[in-house]
Parts: structure tokens; sequence; C-alpha cells
């Protein structure tokens, strides 16, 4: 009953379309340990390069990874969006927590000041 | 004011969220295990969320089924679990069955200073799992409505 992050978000953008694919999560999870290029990553993945180009093309408008090319050979690393990707979403997790624990601490202030419902727990 | 919220990942497969309130550890108890007052505090305002139902048994063994509404999603969505221990007034361990690889939540509360101090304690099955939590929220990076949550929380700061 804790996750609902997923709240958070009215608008379904780019990021949630990059990351809504099990391979592109992979492919991220992959480029956490080590950059690689595009030719490592469709043979890791048992795919096409046209394949893995799109995958890798939907992750970078996203802001996930970042591509540079030297000569004939194309790397790819996480990008800015990828590095923070773990405490944003624990940045996140915390402002959900934290507008719950203040409307909670507006309760218990209201429950001390009526202390004519003193609504003790009924035996088991 | 000890008013913070923390939220840290510990390891792999663990979070650990703590917060301190002021009032008796009986009332912070209440608020968890009575539904007409968890309604009141779990769905914030500013998340735009709302009860559609709130049921909860909050016994060892006991059943939570909430249902939720969003003005941006077409479907209510529904959260449910099982209640594995509760001890009344310093501990609350229950099931997050929503998706099948779902954390354990641990909520001990303990009376310390004149304060409440509160540990909720969320273990993966997996540090896959939790990976997964985080990537399919980690929807909304930097979205209007992070912003607006950040104009909107001074304004709850009350009791």
């Amino acid at each position: 009953m804790n996750h609902m992050v997923q709240f958070q978000s009215p608008r379904l953008d780019a990021a949630f379309a990059a990351l809504s694919h099990a391979t592109r999560r992979g492919i991220l999870e992959r480029l956490g340990r080590t950059d690689a290029s595009i030719t490592e990553l469709a043979g890791r993945f048992d795919m096409t390069l046209t394949g893995m180009k799109k995958h890798i093309a939907i992750l970078e408008e996203a802001g996930f990874v970042v591509t540079r090319k030297a000569g004939r050979v194309r790397t790819c690393a996480l990008g800015p969006r990828g590095l923070e990707h773990e405490a944003a979403w624990i940045e996140q997790y915390r402002q959900l927590w934290q507008a719950r624990f203040d409307a909670l601490d507006t309760l218990v202030a209201d429950l001390q000041q009526t202390p004519s419902t003193p609504s003790r727990p009924t035996r088991k | 004011m000890p008013n913070l919220t923390t939220t840290e990942r510990t390891s792999e497969r663990e979070l650990v969220i703590t917060r301190s309130f002021a009032a008796p550890v009986q009332t912070v108890f209440d608020a968890w295990t009575k539904p007409e007052l968890f309604q009141r505090w779990w769905t914030p305002p500013s998340f735009g969320i709302t009860f559609a139902s709130c049921e909860l048994d909050a016994r060892t063994g006991g059943r939570y089924h909430f249902v939720f509404t969003h003005p941006d999603f077409p479907e209510p969505m529904a959260f449910f679990g099982r209640y594995l221990e509760v001890v009344a007034p310093s501990r609350i361990v229950w099931t997050n069955e929503e998706s099948a690889e779902g954390s354990i939540s641990t909520l001990t509360l303990e009376e310390r200073d004149g304060r409440t101090h509160l540990t909720l304690h969320e273990l993966y099955p997996s540090a896959a799992a939790l990976d997964e939590a985080m990537a399919s929220g980690s929807v909304n990076g930097a979205s209007a409505q992070f912003e607006l949550l950040d104009e909107v929380l001074p304004t709850l700061v009350g009791g």
C-alpha cells in the first residue's frame, strides 16, 4: 500500500514511454555497469542493429542515455537522467511520505485537542 | 524541528523511512489502525488521490483493501494485502500484494522524550524487485507536479 509514487505522474511523458519497455530497462541496467557500443548491446540482447538503434534513440530522447561516435563505433553511456534515476525516485518517495506525515501530524494534534473522544482500541 | 522525513535505501533490497511526531505512541498507532482516522492522512491532497473505499482490519491475520481514484487515471487503483503482525501500540507488519514482487513493510513506533519516533522498513524479495519498483515509479523526474508539491508542502505543515 506504499507504492503510490506512480500517482505523482499526471503526464505519461517520454521518460515513462522509455522505461515502459523491459529491454530498455535492461539496457539501462547494463549501461549502469559499463558503457557499451550499439553492436555490443544488440548482441547482448539478441537483437538486430536496427532494433537496438531504435531503443537507444528513445532512451536518448528521454535523457537516460547519451551516445558518442568515434570512427565507426557509436558508444552508449548513461545520461544525466539515468544516473540520477535512483536518487530522484528516493526523493520523490520521501516527498510522498513527507506529505502524508504532515497530514498525520495535523491529525494527531487534532486528536489530542479533543479529549472528549478517547477512542481506545477495542479488545480483540 | 525534528519533523523531517528521511528516506534511505539501506541495502539493495531495503528502504527505511523515518519521522517523529509530537504525540503519544497510542495516538499515532490509532491513526494507522482505525480506518476513519487512516483515511484522514494517507492520501495527501497535494497528490490528487482520493479514497474510493478503505477497508482495513488491523489485527494479526487481518486484511486491508484500498481503492483510490486520481483525476488523471481513468481507472481506480486497488492496493491490498495482509497484516502479518499487529502489536499495539508499537508494531505493524504487512504485505503489499498488488504486485507479485511486493515488499513486506514493518512499522515501528517508539515513544521517547515525549515524542513518537516512527520507522518504516520495507523489505523487497530481491534487488531486482526494488529496482523494478523504482523504474515504474520514476516516470516523472522533475515534473510540474513535483514543483507544485514544493509549493503546497509548506502550507500543509500546520498541526
